[in-house]
Formats: structure tokens, C-alpha cells, sequence
């Protein structure tokens, strides 16, 4: 198998000109592994994201997501291990918590729930990561451009 | 700290960056970057070539930070950090891009977009590199000594092996003698080997060594500290001493259930545990022509979902020995399933049933009924396969029963820190990758207070646990993460939720005047930063990880 035929389809994805700029945080364990991998194995995915390294999912402050959007980042990616993988027993865990309150909050807020999404992926799982990507970027491109708390007043 | 003064290296890795990523390009736009005062690209910057010339650049161009953009952290940072090193600067200047195997790998048809990530990808590792800091690595002096929590085949058998490598041992016994639940035992299957065979000889050697301290009628009662410094207070009942240790070794093994009330346990004089069987086979005769055993009493039921492992054969190597005893015996094992797992134990059984042992499968639905008035007269059970009530006559009734957490598992967690399951057994920080530690350095696991185990089981389990708290002993000392917690206590609202995140009893609440504060033990933390992102003061700062370096690394996302 050459590189060449593992690519798919979805970066050639033809949009109306809006490419959203996307934020993925992932646990240096398995995540950022599995980031690897997805490059090792040349499975093609959209160029939207940037990758900011973190040594636990349990790392990641919800405000560092709050941070993103006041950036103008369109979404957020954050990427840990599998619940029961945790190379820190269960920073996982406080991550499966935090991030879907968080969710709420944004919400509230007017942001769109979906600009954010939590993923389990392994080091193990380079097509998770990249299908996770692929899909977020979609998604993110669906939604367009963040614009900052744009509904509020109807939330 | 001077000014940073950063280097950037950006790597053609062959074709594999450089065939898809215009590398020229990200070497010109890093040097517009804050604080890049020197950039390149090398053809390989693993290679000789290229770990050179970074320290001939630190030097000749006084850098202070270094961004290598090539491949992966994961296989390469430890070169590039030792570059850095070579060259005077704290391998903690150092910051790794990934432009590879997260951007022109995956990026292969799309070299402009590529090469746009790429310099956002520059842009951000240089934006965390202008707040890097050095971070010092302290060795800890681990002295060769240990403390081993209970005197059982499996914390004797620890013991032993660290004492013969010459560490100090410091064995706690709550009861007044060595020996534990195998005292207690008849003999051990399969081999019918007599239980006082194999702990007398332990028993002996421990009660002897040079390097083994015995404490018996004596409890541990506070731990405090970490691997390499626990202070530990014993308790002797009359009076309390403390004791120095570098590292713990858990083996408080378990209780057997009774179980008061059921199938007329502690009302009939003949109903007894497999325990209480053992004793009295240990003294001489059963007393008994008809033996009905139940297995699983207490055990795979709701309240105690948990098979105790060991006891199906428990109750064949009874029942076998009562058979050669007595071949005129009848013994019954009414069970709801068994398990008798790996070779040997699979012959066991079926030589149980060829001495004449009769087993019959009962359901938790219709479970066995002992009859009887003060003695047991019969047991009556509703047979799966004849699919009909039979009675079956019986002079003595055994229960097989699991064995349960001690209860003061929980005091004794709570004092070292450690977790248990949700059973009550203490639980190790992973069943397969770090089996017999605890998550929690210098402290190890063996024998039943895991789960039930068997006495070769528990044997194995000290052997590895003993192995496993040898090793920082051997060496001397252990090496703590430098990318740690540490808390500004000026900012601290002492709310201690950082606490309760901690898998590592890291972070410890301390009053000083008055104040609670949070504080972070060092040796503990191992950098996950869990703590760091629940502190609702923002008091504690995760090294290397900062808010501000990753703040930074979030505003240059986008240019």
C-alpha cells in the first residue's frame, strides 16, 4: 500500500472558502501518540489543526478552551486516553467531567456545544485521530465561523 | 533569566518534511518571530551534522532556548535535550514541533496548506519557548530499608528476599505470632502438603535474621512522608515507638467470611466454615460420615459480586481428604459453579470425583436448605439435572465461604494514602503495566489484602513486590518528575480540591498559623497537572506545562 492510496477524500472537501481554525489538545500518553501514528501510517487528514501538547487530559483547564474561542479559534479538539488507560491512573476521569460541564456553560453562553469535542483516542488509534479530525473539521466547517457570542441574547 | 534569545531548527527529514513542506519558507518566518535570534534548516537535524551545529549555534549565537520542528517528542526530545545540555543550556530550554508525523505526513497533497501549519506550528512552539524555565532534577536518597505490614506466607516471604539482599526489614504483626491465615490451615492443595511444612521453615528464618526486626502484637499507626523518608509510629498496645523507612510493603492479607444466619450457621453445631473444617482436620478426626459443603456462601451474590478464587478448591482438597480418610464417606459439594482453573487443578477435581465426591450444581435462585433442630439432620437442595428436590442425609454441613477486606483496610488506606477497590481489597496502580505497586511511590502490594489469592499465589506476589520495592533500594535513590505542581501559597484559598484530584497523595493540606494551605510533596508529583486545572485561585503552577506557556501557545494559533 502506497502512501498515496490511504489518502481520503474528506481534505478535498470543497467549501465556500471558510477553512475554520481548530485547537486540539492531546495527552502526551496515548492521544498525541495516536497523533503519531495517524502520520506514521500517512493517513490524510484536513490541515485545520494545531496540536498543543499536554502530559494528562486532566491538564487541560477549561478555560484554556474559554482561552481558544476568545482567540477566534472556531473549535476545539481535546484528546485523551481511553477511560481506564490513563497513564495517571484517572486525570481522564476529572476530563470526562469537566469538559461536558463545560459544554454546558458554553452553551449558556450562546457558543455552540458542538465547536467542542472530547475523544478518547489510543496510541494505538492513528484512524480514530485522524476520522476524529476529519469529522471536526466538517463539523466546525457546518457550523462557520465562530463569532463571538453571537446568540447570547437569545440563550 | 536573560532575554530568551531563541534557535530555531527546522528539519528537511529527507523528503519527509521536505518534500511536502516548504522548509526554506519556515526557517525565513520563524527569524521574524519574537525572540528568534537564529534560525536554520538542516537536512537532518538528528543527525551528527545536526546535533552539532545546534551547539555550535547555542554557542555562537548565545542562545538560551532551543525549537527543534522535525518529528515526534516521543523518539527524538531526549537527543535534542542532550544537545542542549552538552551546550550548558537546562534541558528544559529546549521545545520539540512537530511538523512531520502531525503535518506533512498527513498533509501529502496539500504542500501550501502543509507549510502553513507548519509555521503556525513554529509560531506556537517558539511562543512557549520564550517562557520556558529551567528545571532542576533532585535526587532523593532511598536508604535500604522497609517496612512490611503484616506477617503472613506473603509478607514473611517478602521480608525474607529483602533480607537477604541485605536490606533492613521492619515486619509488623498484629497477632502475637508469625504466620497469619496459614497458621490456621490443615494442608494446601495439591499436593496435600501439610501448611505447617511450609510456614515453619519462614517462620523460622524470619524469627532469626539479622536483617529482619519483628514487631508482633503490633499495629502501624500513622505514615508520613514519602519513598526514601516514611516515619512510621507503631503501635505495641502498652507503648509506641517510630521507626524510619524508605520503602512499604502491604501484605495485611484478609478475613474469611462467616456467615452468621445462613444455612444455619452459628445456630447448628455441626454447620462450620472451611476454615473451622480445617482446624478440626488439623486436630485429628472430621467427627462426621455424611459432609454436605456449599460453596460459593456470600460469594457471586449481589452484596459481594466477587469470586474468591480459591475456594472451589478448597472444597475438593477437603472433600478429597476426608474421602481417603474415610472411603465410606459421602461427601456432597453443592456448587453454583466451579472453578478450576490451569492444569493441576482440573486433574484435582476429577480425581474427586473418581474417590466418589458427588457435586451437584444448585442455582441462586433455588439455593440448598439445611434441615435440622440444634444438630444438622439433612441438606435439601433442588438437583438441576435429575430436575427434582433430593434430600440428602448429613451429619455435618461446611460452608465455603470467600474471604472478605479486613476491616481496617480503610484506616489503613487512608493512613498510606492508597486507593482500595470497590469491594474494600487494596488496589494497584494497574493490573498488567504496574501490578503489585501502588500508584503512590515506594509503596507495594502482596497477598490477599489485593484479592483472595492462594499460598502459592501469595508467594508469587511477594517475590514480585519484594523485586519491585528492591529496585530504588538498589539503586539508592529515586528521581523525581521535575515537571511538577507547586503551589503559591499567597494565592492558595486552601479549599483542598486539588487533594481530592490527586492520584498520588501529591498535593497535602498542612494548617500553619491558623491558614490551610496546599502543598505539593515534590517526590510525589508526577506532572500530570490534574490538580493545576481544577484550582479554582489558579494557585498552583504545573512547570513546563505553565497557564502562561500554554495561554501563549493558544494566542499563536492563529498569526
Amino acid at each position: 500500500m502506497t502512501a498515496e492510496t490511504t489518502t481520503s477524500q474528506s481534505e478535498q472537501v470543497v467549501t465556500d472558502g471558510f477553512e475554520p481554525q481548530i485547537l486540539c489538545f492531546a495527552c502526551n500518553w496515548c492521544s498525541y501518540a495516536g497523533a503519531d501514528l495517524a502520520g506514521v501510517s500517512r493517513i490524510q487528514y484536513p490541515p485545520n489543526i494545531r496540536i498543543i501538547r499536554v502530559m494528562c487530559s486532566g491538564r487541560i483547564d477549561p478555560t484554556f478552551v474559554v482561552k481558544a474561542f476568545h482567540e477566534g479559534i472556531d473549535g476545539v479538539v481535546i484528546c485523551g486516553c481511553h477511560i481506564g488507560d490513563c497513564h495517571y491512573i484517572d486525570g481522564n476521569h476529572k476530563t470526562a467531567r469537566r469538559i461536558p460541564l463545560l459544554k454546558k456553560l458554553l452553551g449558556q453562553l450562546g457558543i455552540e456545544e458542538e465547536r467542542v469535542r472530547l475523544a478518547w483516542v489510543s496510541a494505538s488509534e492513528g484512524d480514530r485521530f485522524a476520522s476524529v479530525v476529519t469529522e471536526t473539521t466538517e463539523q466546525i466547517r457546518r457550523l462557520g465561523p465562530f463569532k463571538p457570542f453571537g446568540d447570547v441574547r437569545h440563550a | 533569566m536573560d532575554e530568551p534569545r531563541i534557535g530555531v531548527f527546522v528539519c528537511h527529514c529527507g523528503k519527509n518534511i521536505g518534500g511536502y513542506v516548504d522548509v526554506p519558507s519556515v526557517v525565513e518566518y520563524a527569524k521574524g518571530l519574537p525572540d528568534v535570534a537564529y534560525s536554520e534548516h538542516n537536512l537532518y537535524t538528528c543527525s551528527d551534522e545536526g546535533v552539532t551545529s545546534i551547539k555550535r549555534r547555542i554557542e555562537e549565537h548565545d542562545l538560551n532556548r532551543v525549537v527543534v520542528a522535525s518529528c515526534t517528542p516521543r523518539t527524538h526530545e531526549p537527543l535534542f535535550r542532550s544537545a542542549c545540555v552538552e551546550a550548558g543550556l537546562n534541558k528544559y530550554l529546549f521545545e520539540f514541533v512537530n511538523i512531520r508525523d502531525q503535518c506533512s505526513w498527513v498533509h501529502m497533497r496539500l504542500p501550501k496548506e502543509a507549510t502553513e501549519k507548519a509555521k503556525a506550528l513554529v509560531r506556537m512552539g517558539v511562543a512557549k519557548a520564550r517562557l520556558l524555565e529551567p528545571l532542576e532534577e533532585i535526587d532523593i536518597d532511598v536508604a535500604p530499608s522497609c517496612l512490611v505490614i503484616g506477617a503472613g506466607v506473603a509478607g514473611m516471604t517478602a521480608a525474607l528476599n529483602l533480607a537477604n539482599q541485605g536490606f533492613d526489614i521492619h515486619l509488623v504483626e498484629e497477632r502475637e505470632e508469625l504466620g497469619g491465615l496459614l497458621r490456621g490451615l490443615h494442608k494446601l492443595f495439591t499436593g496435600e502438603q501439610d501448611a505447617t511444612e511450609l510456614i515453619a521453615p519462614l517462620i523460622d528464618q524470619v524469627s532469626t535474621h539479622e536483617h529482619i526486626t519483628t514487631h508482633l502484637s503490633s499495629k502501624v499507626r500513622e505514615v508520613k512522608g514519602f519513598i526514601g523518608n516514611f516515619d512510621v509510629t507503631l503501635d505495641h498496645g502498652q507503648q509506641q515507638s517510630t521507626i524510619q523507612v524508605s520503602t512499604i510493603i502491604v501484605a495485611v492479607g484478609a478475613d474469611e467470611f462467616k456467615p452468621a444466619g445462613q444455612y444455619g450457621y452459628g445456630e447448628m453445631a455441626d454447620v462450620l466454615t472451611q476454615l473451622e473444617l480445617e482446624a478440626r482436620m488439623k486436630e485429628g478426626a472430621v467427627g462426621a460420615k455424611d459432609v454436605v459443603m456449599i460453596n460459593c456462601v456470600g460469594a457471586r451474590v449481589p452484596e459481594r459480586p466477587y469470586c474468591s478464587r480459591f475456594c472451589c478448591l478448597t472444597a475438593i482438597k477437603n472433600a478429597v481428604l476426608i474421602k481417603e480418610n474415610d472411603p465410606n464417606a459421602n461427601v456432597w459439594i453443592l456448587h453454583r459453579d466451579l472453578m478450576t482453573y490451569g492444569v493441576e487443578f482440573e486433574d484435582y477435581y476429577r480425581r474427586a470425583m473418581e474417590l466418589g465426591v458427588r457435586f451437584v450444581r444448585y442455582g441462586l435462585d433455588s439455593p440448598p436448605e439445611v434441615i435440622g433442630n440444634g444438630a444438622v439432620q439433612s441438606v435439601s437442595v433442588y438437583h438441576q439435572l435429575l430436575g427434582k428436590q433430593v434430600e440428602l442425609a448429613s451429619d455435618m454441613v461446611v460452608l465455603t465461604t470467600p474471604l472478605i477486606p479486613r476491616a481496617d483496610n480503610i484506616e489503613t488506606s487512608q493512613m498510606l494514602k492508597v486507593p482500595l477497590s470497590s469491594e474494600g481489597f487494596f488496589l494497584e496502580a494497574h493490573l498488567k503495566l504496574q501490578p503489585v505497586e501502588f500508584a503512590t511511590d515506594g509503596i507495594y502490594i502482596a497477598g490477599s489484602a489485593r484479592w483472595p489469592v492462594e499460598a502459592a499465589e501469595a508467594v508469587f506476589q511477594a517475590c514480585a513486590a519484594s523485586a519491585k520495592a528492591s529496585a530504588p533500594m538498589k539503586r539508592g535513590y529515586v528521581r523525581p518528575e521535575a515537571v511538577t505542581s507547586s503551589v503559591n501559597e499567597d494565592v492558595c484559598g486552601g479549599c483542598g480540591i486539588c487533594v481530592s484530584m490527586c492520584p498520588y497523595a501529591a498535593m497535602q493540606m498542612r494548617t500553619e498559623d491558623g491558614v490551610r494551605i496546599a502543598h505539593s510533596i515534590t517526590a510525589l508529583c508526577k506532572g500530570c497537572g490534574t490538580c493545576g486545572a481544577a484550582c479554582p485561585s489558579g494557585a498552583i503552577s504545573m512547570s513546563h506545562f505553565t497557564d502562561e506557556q500554554i495561554m501563549a501557545q493558544i494566542e499563536a494559533v492563529l498569526a
